[in-house]
């Protein structure tokens, strides 16, 4: 399959291009150095996004923000903000506590990003 | 049972619903949207005319020249901010000068007050060193002054109140039916209402009334003006509100400073069908500016802070209609009162209220007070005065809105006074919020938050004025209910 | 009247990190004032991440990045004051300030740090044609709406403007359910990160419509619509090009203001360029005694660089309350030349010592070109670059010895050659 994709490294922002699989990138063309490379082939087999979101706090509609305390696999994202969604939080809370573990199954932990009560 | 129900609640309504609580008589006044001072009063060039440019023998002439002589009292009585800075109309071409002269002897014709005199272009420069370098001679107005529509007419509505005067609002009139005893059955989208007398003020929807009662039809189109505010770092460019010689649509493109240190310019003059098109226009913004540069060589656009566009009640016959058709007694009309319709509003009131007043055989009112104090500013307080509203009431010390100095305690005065705001432009009217270089961007959330307060809804129910221009759409997270 | 040694005007990135640097500098009389109810600034509002990779070697949220300063402040017991307004500042350091628990307060300071960030541009000051209706926001405005009050603006949404901010903004509303239509761009180039073209508009398949424009707006209540057009090289709407998109929301995100008000009314001058103070290479003001860092000095494009910016103003606040600053010596002026907009200092003493920090803004796009500094016409530093964009800052740290001839400089000039087609 073709793979079109702008680098997000530095302004020039390179259209790059290139082929894959499933199993192999091949055919990279249009990056100028090697993070764009890199990029490319992370970006096309498994790419990653840090999600931000906000939570309900028991006791009043201002809520919380929490992120996910690294990069979670991109198709989650989605599946990680409905679930955010519907968590709702007892204060005290405070900046890295664990919010939702494991989120999704992606082996990775929701956390709070700031201090509540 | 009412003695006058005064339809609408802009300038000239208010100021008559407040003359009219000179005497002993039960007032109403219907507005149908959310506010008071919500159509051609808070859009307009906020200009104390002096009266040269009316066709003499006609009502614009005579109401003009009557109702600027009343500022002084207006601005002791009421407490609402004026500046005698006088008007200057400054012509271009020295092939203008007969009709500069013509506008001259007009004025003196209409009995213009004060000094009237046409001035060289060196006097010229010398009072105003950044006019146009085309500028050539002008004719000097001592009697043109600025004065600040909004709180003019949010004066006279809560002196109006404080002495009786009821107020509706969201209140439209939908049919005047004469009833067989002579009264008038006024019928609204909130009810009905009899009355003895009823006054015309709607502004640009008073031919509909008039047309609705009587066989002297009048016709008002809708003229647009469209206008920019520049900040106040200019506020010293010009001292005088600079007219351009006036053209047969109305007095051309004015630069001029306004009474809160912005300054504006405009307006446009368009003739448009729909009374609701309250658009700015690319063309018209383009045409404000181009002929304003006459006036203010290299306008320095980055100063703009806001557009705005205004339309006036354009009669067919070029002049106000005024009283009681000979076919609707009881009917009083304030019909087609635009440009010079501010500065006139305080002679039509005075003169207007007397002719009811003398038709009702109403007594006059022992207790009227003549006297409202404005909504203390903070950012017109010495450091003094300042400790001592706040140690008097400590919302003083909230600075709402920052870029006009606007604190709680004045948001919170301009809903709790009579006819108080009850939404976002009504707190802007009142007190500045909102209106600085930043156009409410600092200061939206709080005043959202003490509107809702105030008027007890929640802060989602809160619009920027009625109808359905809210704010806000939902909350993320209702109180106390699960997302799940 | 209350005295204390150091004064720092806002409690956002900037006047944290003022704060921290000049009590690590030795400074313990110091005092914060913030109008708002908690320190941070506008990171609260910036939930997303991405903030402190140059700091701290880790992507935090605005909130993380701001908390890290704030237990410094607290650690350090450095005194502040929140829900506190500052209506005045004189040149002799005399702030008053307001606030419901002291009233108002007279403060004199022996040294003053302007640290009030900036706002955003409304919609009046684009003189952008259309109807008043409700429905339109300042990118921040909403953000504050969502983000800190839980509320959400509207659900159906057009983006004016590709600052970040603005991208940021476009992310957001689509994980709370919106729909956001179209990111329109008057220029042929975004001023937001790559990163965030990518990941706030490309995951969610936002188009970005450079060369647009919004040139009319409808709705007489709330807004019900948009009309965009495509600008020609002069940035004018052509003809023809309209498209109209339905929407109850549009978000501006058309530029930034640094916040000067305080400081003109301590007579402190400010550059056209850059809208915010004239300082020389300490920071310093016209007005000695009175220093700034951060937005409200210039609009930044990472927070990063305001902390470090105002470390180093918090740092010479304590020299000059100490008498230790250097003299100020002869001011050299920095010129700007070619693609080179809003630098700052916009002068460096002739006797300025240590490392001097230059930051500027390239005016436009250039390809693989230099960045070259002169002293009276002699280049002193010349570096090639990948690429320049308004959008990033260019940040030239250069050591004093480097700047050769500045003793007796007339000038110093900063330009960008582009390489020939």
């Amino acid at each position: 399959m073709k793979y079109e994709l702008t680098c997000i490294n530095c302004p020039i922002g390179c259209r790059i291009t290139a082929d894959y699989d499933g199993n192999e990138v091949t055919n990279i063309e249009g990056y100028t150095c090697k993070r764009g490379l890199d990029y490319a082939k992370t970006e096309i087999t498994d790419p990653t996004r840090m999600v931000t979101a906000l939570v309900n706090v028991e006791g009043t509609h201002v809520p919380l923000s929490v992120k996910t305390r690294s990069a979670i696999r991109k198709p989650l994202v989605f599946d990680v903000l409905a679930k955010i969604r519907e968590t709702k939080i007892v204060p005290p809370v405070r900046i890295g506590d664990v919010i939702i573990p494991d989120v999704c199954g992606s082996g990775v932990d929701v956390i709070a990003t700031e201090n509540v009560g | 049972m009412y003695d006058v129900i005064i339809i609408g609640g802009g300038v000239v309504g208010c100021a008559i619903a407040r003359e009219l609580t000179r005497y002993k008589g039960k007032i109403l006044l219907l507005e149908k949207s959310n506010d008071i001072c919500n159509g051609q009063s808070k859009a307009n060039t906020a200009i104390i005319h002096g009266g040269y440019d009316c066709k003499p023998n006609t009502l614009k002439a005579k109401f003009n020249v009557l109702g600027n002589a009343m500022f002084d009292k207006i601005h002791e009585e009421l407490d609402v901010p004026i500046q005698w800075n006088t008007s200057l109309v400054v012509s271009f071409s020295m092939d203008d000068h007969p009709a500069l002269v013509k506008l001259l002897e007009q004025g003196k014709q209409n009995g213009c007050r004060g000094e009237l005199r046409i001035i060289d272009e060196k006097e010229l420069r010398e009072r105003e060193p950044n006019v146009g370098s085309t500028a050539c001679e002008a004719l000097l107005v001592g009697s043109g002054g600025i004065v600040c529509p909004y709180e003019m007419t949010t004066a006279f509505a809560e002196n109006a109140a404080m002495n009786g005067a009821e107020f509706l609002r969201n209140a439209e009139v939908e049919k005047l039916v004469k009833l067989e005893n002579g009264n008038w059955k006024v019928i609204s989208t909130i009810g009905s209402f009899e009355t003895r007398v009823v006054v015309n003020a709607a502004g640009i929807y008073s031919d509909v009334f008039n047309n609705m009662v009587s066989e002297h039809k009048v016709h008002i189109h809708a003229r647009r003006g469209e206008y920019y505010i520049l900040d106040k770092k200019y506020k010293d460019k010009f001292h005088a509100a600079m007219f351009q010689l006036p053209t047969k649509m109305g007095k051309g493109i004015l630069v001029a400073p306004t009474v809160d240190g912005t300054v504006l310019v405009g307006p446009t003059a368009e003739d448009i069908d729909d009374k609701e098109d309250k658009r700015t226009t690319a063309f018209g913004l383009a045409k404000s500016l181009r002929e304003a540069t006459r006036t203010w060589e290299n306008i320095p656009t980055r100063a703009f802070i806001t557009t705005f566009s205004g339309l006036r009640a354009t009669g067919d016959t070029g002049d106000f209609v005024l009283g009681e058709p000979d076919d609707a007694p009881g009917f009083f009309n304030c019909c087609a009162v635009e440009s010079p319709g501010l500065t006139s509003s305080p002679a039509i009131a005075d003169w207007m209220s007397k002719e009811i007043a003398a038709k009702l055989n109403l007594e006059k009112n022992p207790d009227f007070n003549p006297i409202r104090k404005a909504i203390p500013k903070f950012r017109e307080m010495t450091e003094e005065e300042r400790e001592a509203a706040i140690a008097e009431n400590p919302d003083f010390a909230r600075v709402v809105c920052r870029c006009e100095t606007v604190t709680e305690a004045e948001i919170r005065e301009a809903i709790r006074r009579p006819v108080g705001a009850l939404d976002v432009d009504g707190i802007k009217r009142r007190t500045r919020a909102g209106m600085g270089r930043c156009q409410a961007g600092f200061c939206t959330p709080r005043t959202v938050e003490i509107l809702a307060e105030e008027l007890g809804i929640s802060p989602l129910e809160v619009t920027k004025f009625g109808g359905n221009s809210k704010l806000l759409d939902s909350y993320l997270f209702e109180e106390g209910k699960d997302n799940a | 009247m209350r005295n204390v040694d150091i004064l720092i005007i806002g409690g956002g990135p900037a006047g944290l990190a003022a704060a921290v640097g000049a009590y690590e500098a030795g400074a313990r009389d110091i005092l914060i004032l913030d109008r708002e109810e908690r320190l941070g600034g506008i990171l609260k509002q910036c939930i997303h991440n991405g903030f402190g990779l140059h700091t701290f070697k880790e992507e935090l949220t605005g909130p993380e990045y701001a908390e890290r300063f704030i237990e410094k402040v607290l650690e350090y017991k450095i005194p502040y004051q929140c829900n506190s307004m500052v209506i005045n500042v004189t040149a002799d350091k005399v702030v008053t300030c307001v606030s419901k628990e002291f009233g108002l307060e007279n403060i004199k300071a022996n040294a003053v740090i302007l640290c009030m960030g900036c706002r955003e541009r409304p919609r009046g000051s684009l003189a952008t044609p259309g109807e008043r209706c409700t429905g339109i926001f300042t990118a921040g405005t909403a953000q504050k709406f969502t983000n800190l009050e839980g509320i959400m603006p509207g659900k159906e949404v057009v983006i004016l403007g590709s600052g970040d901010i603005g991208l940021i903004m476009a992310r957001r509303m689509t994980f709370l359910g919106a729909k956001v239509h179209a990111c329109v761009e008057l220029m042929p180039y975004s001023s937001g990160l790559k990163r965030n073209i990518v990941q706030c508009l490309d995951d969610y398949g936002i188009p970005l419509l450079l060369s647009h424009t919004v040139t009319d707006i409808h709705g007489k209540e709330r807004l019900e619509g948009v009309t965009v057009a495509e600008v020609g090289p002069d940035l004018k709407p052509i003809e023809g090009t309209e498209k109209y998109f339905p929407c109850d929301t549009l978000l501006l995100s058309v530029g930034l203001i640094p916040e000067n008000e305080l400081s003109e009314m301590a007579g402190v001058k400010i550059a056209p360029t850059t809208s915010g103070a004239v300082v020389d290479e300490q920071l310093q003001t016209s007005v000695p005694g009175i220093f700034s860092a951060g937005n409200v000095l210039h609009v930044h494009d990472l927070v990063d660089f305001v902390s470090e910016e105002a470390i180093k103003a918090g740092a010479n606040a304590w020299a000059y309350v100490q008498g230790k600053l250097p003299e100020p010596g002869r001011m050299v002026p920095v010129n700007m030349g070619f693609g080179v907009g809003g630098i700052v200092p916009q002068y460096v003493s002739d006797k300025a010592e240590g490392v001097i920090n230059f930051m500027f803004r390239p005016r436009n796009v250039y390809r693989g070109a230099r960045v070259i500094v002169e002293i009276d016409g002699n280049p002193v530093l010349n570096k090639k670059t990948l690429i320049l964009a308004p959008g990033e800052m260019v940040n030239l740290d250069i050591p004093v010895e480097k700047l050769v001839g500045l003793d007796k400089a007339e000038a110093i000039n900063v330009r960008i050659e582009v390489p020939e087609a």
